[in-house]
C-alpha cells in the first residue's frame, strides 16, 4: 500500500504503530494527554533522541510502551528515581515521567516530593484519573472524600491530596493543571514545561468512565462536561486553593514559573568549579 | 583532582577499597542511601566520583537508589549502589527489574546480622539466600564474596566486568567485619587492570532487536540518545523488547535469563583450595569466615586430620559440580559461615553425604575451634 501522506496522523512518527491497538479503555483520557504530551515534544523542536519517557505501572504507565522514543517501563512508583539516574548520568537529555496518580503519588509519593526538593530537572506529567484503573477502580490518594471506590464501597473516609499545593511545597519550579479536555493549553504547557529548566510539574484531570464513572453516577460525557463548565483558567492562582471542588469551581492554569537552578547545574558549578 | 587508579599501597577498610575497585573498574555513578556498616563506600565514592567526571547522589532510600542506579546504567556508564541487610530487602523489587531488563550494575551488601535491624555494627553473612532468591520470580544472579579489603578492590572490578559481560546485576556479599576492617591494599598500575564493558549492537538501527542474543547468549545493549528507540519494561517481552503476554514469551524470556548464567559457569565460578588435593573433609567456606576456614584446616593438619579447604569466591551460581566431584572422595564437608546453614544447605544438596555447619546467628566471626570441634567429633 503506498502512503498518501494526507492519511498520515501528524503524531505518528512518535508512537509505535506497531504496539496499536493501545490498552486504554473507551472514554478514557490517558490517550488525549499522551497526544498532548507528544504534541508538545514536537512543537519544542527538539531531537526526538535527545528525550528519554519513563513510566511507572498502571494504565497511564504504559505511555512509555507507545511512544517511539527510548523508553522505559519500570516498577510501581519507581519512574522518578529511573529519570534521576538518567539525568544525573546524561544532564542534557530532556527526560520525561509519564505516570498516573496511583503510581506517583502513593507508592512513588517521597520520589516525587524529594525530585522536587531538589529541583532536578525533569518534567513529570500526572494522568490523574482518581483512582486505580488498572486494577479495576480502588480508592487513591487522589480521591475525593466521600466517593465510592472498590475498596470505599460506602465512601472514601480520607481527604485526598491537592497535587499542585503539593508540587509547590516540595520545591517544583514548574506548576501547571489542565484536563485532557484542554488538548491545546495542555500541549502548550507541555511544551513549556519541557523546555523550563529544573522540576516541572503538570496534573492533567482525566476520566475513568469504566471504574470511577460508574461507581460515582457520572457518566463519561459529564466528567468532561464539569472539565468545560467548572473549571476555571488562573494562572498564578494561590497554591493552598487547588483543591478540588467542582461545585466551587476547579482551578487551572500556571501556578509557578520560577527561574532556580537546577540539580545538575549546581552539582556541576560545586562538584567541576573549573569547567565551563 | 586524583587519577580513576591509585596505584600503589593503601591502609584501607573494605568499604574504601570497594570505592577505589568501583572507580578503577570504570564506574561513573552512585545512587546510595546511609546505612552502617556500608556507608564508608558511599562517602567515599561520593568525594572520589567527581575526580574522574563522575556523579553521586544520596537518593531518599535504597528503592530508588537501587532504581537510580538502573536509569543511570542505560545512559551507557558503570553504575552501583551498596547497602546492608534492611536497605537490601528495600532493593528487592528492584533487583529483579535489573535482571529482567538485563541492566548491568554493581550491588554492595555489606552484610550485618538481621533480621530486621538486628545487629547494625556487628557482621553476619545472612543474606546469601536472600540474595539468590530475594526478588520473585525464577532467575538467577552473579554473586561474589570478598575475604579481605584487597579483595573488595579486586573482586569489584571483577565484579563490574561479569556484569558487564552478561548484563546482569552483580552482587558483591562482603560483610561488616571485612568492610571495616584496614588492611594493606595493593592498587596496580592503571594499565595492568583489565576492564570489560556490555557489547554494543552493530548494524541497521530499524532492524535492531534489544534482546537478540549473541553467541553467548548476551544481547548487545544500546544507550538512551544513540537513535535506537529502545523499549524497555519489566513487563515479559519478546525479542524486541514488546511486552506479549504469553505462556510461550515468558518460557522462552526465563530459558534465556537463566541460560546467560547456567551455560557459562565456567567462565563466572570462582573457587580456591587449599590441601584439598589428599583431604577426606572439605571445609567450604566465604567471605571473611573463609579466614576462620583457612586457620582451621590449618591448625586440623597439626592434629593429623585431613582437612582441606574449598573457598567460593563466587557464590551464586552455586559450584555445584565442584562439591558433586568432592563428594565422591571424601568423607563429609564443614560449612564455615556466620549464618544457621545457608550454604550449608546448598552443600548437602549437592553432596549427599554427612554435611555440618560451622555457623552461629551473627555478629561476630565464628572461632576456628568451632570448626575443630565439629572435624573432632563428627568424623
Amino acid at each position: 500500500m503506498t502512503e498518501n501522506p494526507q492519511n498520515v496522523h501528524p503524531l505518528e512518527d512518535l508512537v509505535r504503530m506497531d504496539r496499536i491497538p493501545h490498552i486504554w479503555c473507551p472514554g478514557c483520557g490517558t490517550g488525549s494527554v499522551f497526544a498532548s504530551c507528544l504534541t508538545a515534544m514536537k512543537q519544542t523542536g527538539i531531537p526526538y533522541n535527545q528525550f528519554a519517557m519513563v513510566s511507572g505501572i498502571g494504565c497511564s504507565g504504559r505511555g512509555a510502551g507507545y511512544i517511539n522514543i527510548d523508553s522505559f517501563h519500570t516498577t510501581h512508583g519507581r519512574a522518578i528515581p529511573f529519570a534521576t539516574g538518567i539525568k544525573m548520568a546524561s544532564p542534557d537529555l530532556n527526560v520525561i515521567v509519564f505516570s498516573g496518580d496511583g503510581d506517583l503519588f502513593a507508592i512513588g509519593g517521597n520520589h516525587f516530593i524529594h525530585a522536587a526538593r531538589r529541583n532536578m530537572d525533569i518534567t513529570v506529567i500526572c494522568v490523574n484519573n482518581l483512582t486505580y484503573g488498572m486494577t479495576g477502580g480502588q480508592v487513591a490518594a487522589t480521591t475525593p472524600h466521600l466517593a465510592k471506590s472498590s475498596t470505599t464501597t460506602v465512601g472514601n473516609p480520607e481527604t485526598p491530596f491537592s497535587l499542585p499545593f503539593l508540587a509547590y511545597a516540595s520545591g517544583a519550579t514548574y506548576i501547571a493543571r489542565w484536563t485532557m479536555l484542554h488538548a491545546r493549553d495542555l500541549a502548550d504547557s507541555i511544551e513549556e514545561a519541557l523546555v523550563h529548566k529544573g522540576f516541572s510539574f503538570i496534573e492533567v484531570l482525566s476520566p475513568c468512565p469504566v471504574n470511577f464513572g460508574r461507581r460515582n453516577k457520572e457518566k463519561p460525557l459529564d466528567t468532561l462536561k464539569k472539565y468545560y463548565e467548572n473549571t476555571i483558567v488562573r494562572n498564578g492562582a494561590n497554591p493552598a486553593e487547588l483543591d478540588i471542588d467542582y461545585k466551587k469551581g476547579v482551578i487551572l492554569g500556571k501556578f509557578a514559573d520560577i527561574d532556580k537552578p537546577t540539580h545538575d547545574e549546581k552539582y556541576k558549578k560545586m562538584y567541576w568549579p573549573d569547567e565551563k | 583532582m586524583k587519577p580513576a587508579v591509585l596505584t600503589g599501597e593503601h591502609f584501607i577498610n573494605g568499604d574504601v577499597a570497594c570505592a577505589e575497585g568501583a572507580i578503577a573498574a570504570g564506574c561513573r555513578f552512585f545512587g546510595g542511601y546511609p546505612i552502617t556498616p556500608a556507608t564508608e563506600v558511599a562517602e567515599h565514592i561520593s568525594e572520589r566520583l567527581p575526580d574522574v567526571g563522575g556523579t553521586f547522589i544520596q537518593m531518599e532510600d535504597e528503592i530508588a537508589a537501587m532504581t537510580s542506579i538502573l536509569g543511570a546504567a542505560w545512559t551507557g556508564i558503570k553504575t552501583m549502589t551498596a547497602t546492608s541487610g534492611p536497605g537490601f530487602s528495600l532493593m528487592m523489587e528492584t533487583v529483579g527489574l535489573a535482571v529482567v531488563t538485563e541492566t548491568p550494575c554493581v550491588v554492595v551488601n555489606v552484610q550485618r546480622a538481621g533480621p530486621s535491624t538486628g545487629l547494625p555494627t556487628q557482621g553476619a553473612q545472612a543474606d546469601m539466600m536472600q540474595v539468590r532468591w530475594g526478588s520473585h520470580g525464577d532467575y538467577e544472579i552473579i554473586a561474589i564474596a570478598p575475604s579481605s579489603p584487597q579483595e573488595m578492590f579486586d573482586l569489584t572490578i571483577i565484579a563490574f566486568n561479569l556484569s558487564e559481560k552478561y548484563r546482569t546485576p552483580v552482587f558483591i556479599m562482603s560483610d561488616e567485619i571485612v568492610g571495616h576492617m584496614s588492611e594493606k591494599v595493593v592498587i596496580p598500575d592503571a594499565r595492568k587492570i583489565k576492564t570489560v564493558s556490555r557489547p554494543k549492537p552493530t548494524g541497521r538501527k530499524d532492524k535492531f532487536r534489544l534482546y537478540k542474543p549473541g553467541p553467548d547468549g548476551v544481547a548487545p545493549m544500546p544507550s538512551i540518545g544513540e537513535g535506537y528507540n529502545v523499549h524497555v519494561t519489566g513487563l515479559t517481552h519478546d525479542e524486541k523488547g514488546y511486552p506479549v503476554m504469553s505462556v510461550d514469551t515468558q518460557k522462552e524470556m526465563i530459558a534465556r535469563l537463566l541460560g546467560k548464567i547456567r551455560n557459562n559457569l565456567d567462565d563466572i565460578i570462582m573457587t580456591q583450595e587449599y590441601m584439598l588435593e589428599d583431604a577426606d573433609i572439605v571445609i567450604v567456606s566465604y567471605g571473611v569466615s573463609a579466614r576462620t576456614a583457612y586457620t582451621a584446616v590449618e591448625e586440623a593438619r597439626n592434629m593429623g586430620i585431613k582437612a582441606g579447604l574449598l573457598r567460593l569466591i563466587t557464590v551464586w551460581p552455586f559450584p555445584e559440580q565442584k562439591i558433586r566431584e568432592l563428594a565422591k572422595r571424601v568423607k563429609g564437608f564443614v560449612t564455615v559461615e556466620i549464618n544457621m546453614g545457608q550454604i550449608c544447605r546448598e552443600v548437602q544438596r549437592c553432596a549427599g553425604i554427612p554435611t555440618y555447619l560451622a555457623g552461629h546467628a551473627g555478629g561476630a566471626i565464628i572461632p576456628p575451634d568451632d570448626v575443630l570441634n565439629i572435624l573432632k567429633e563428627r568424623f
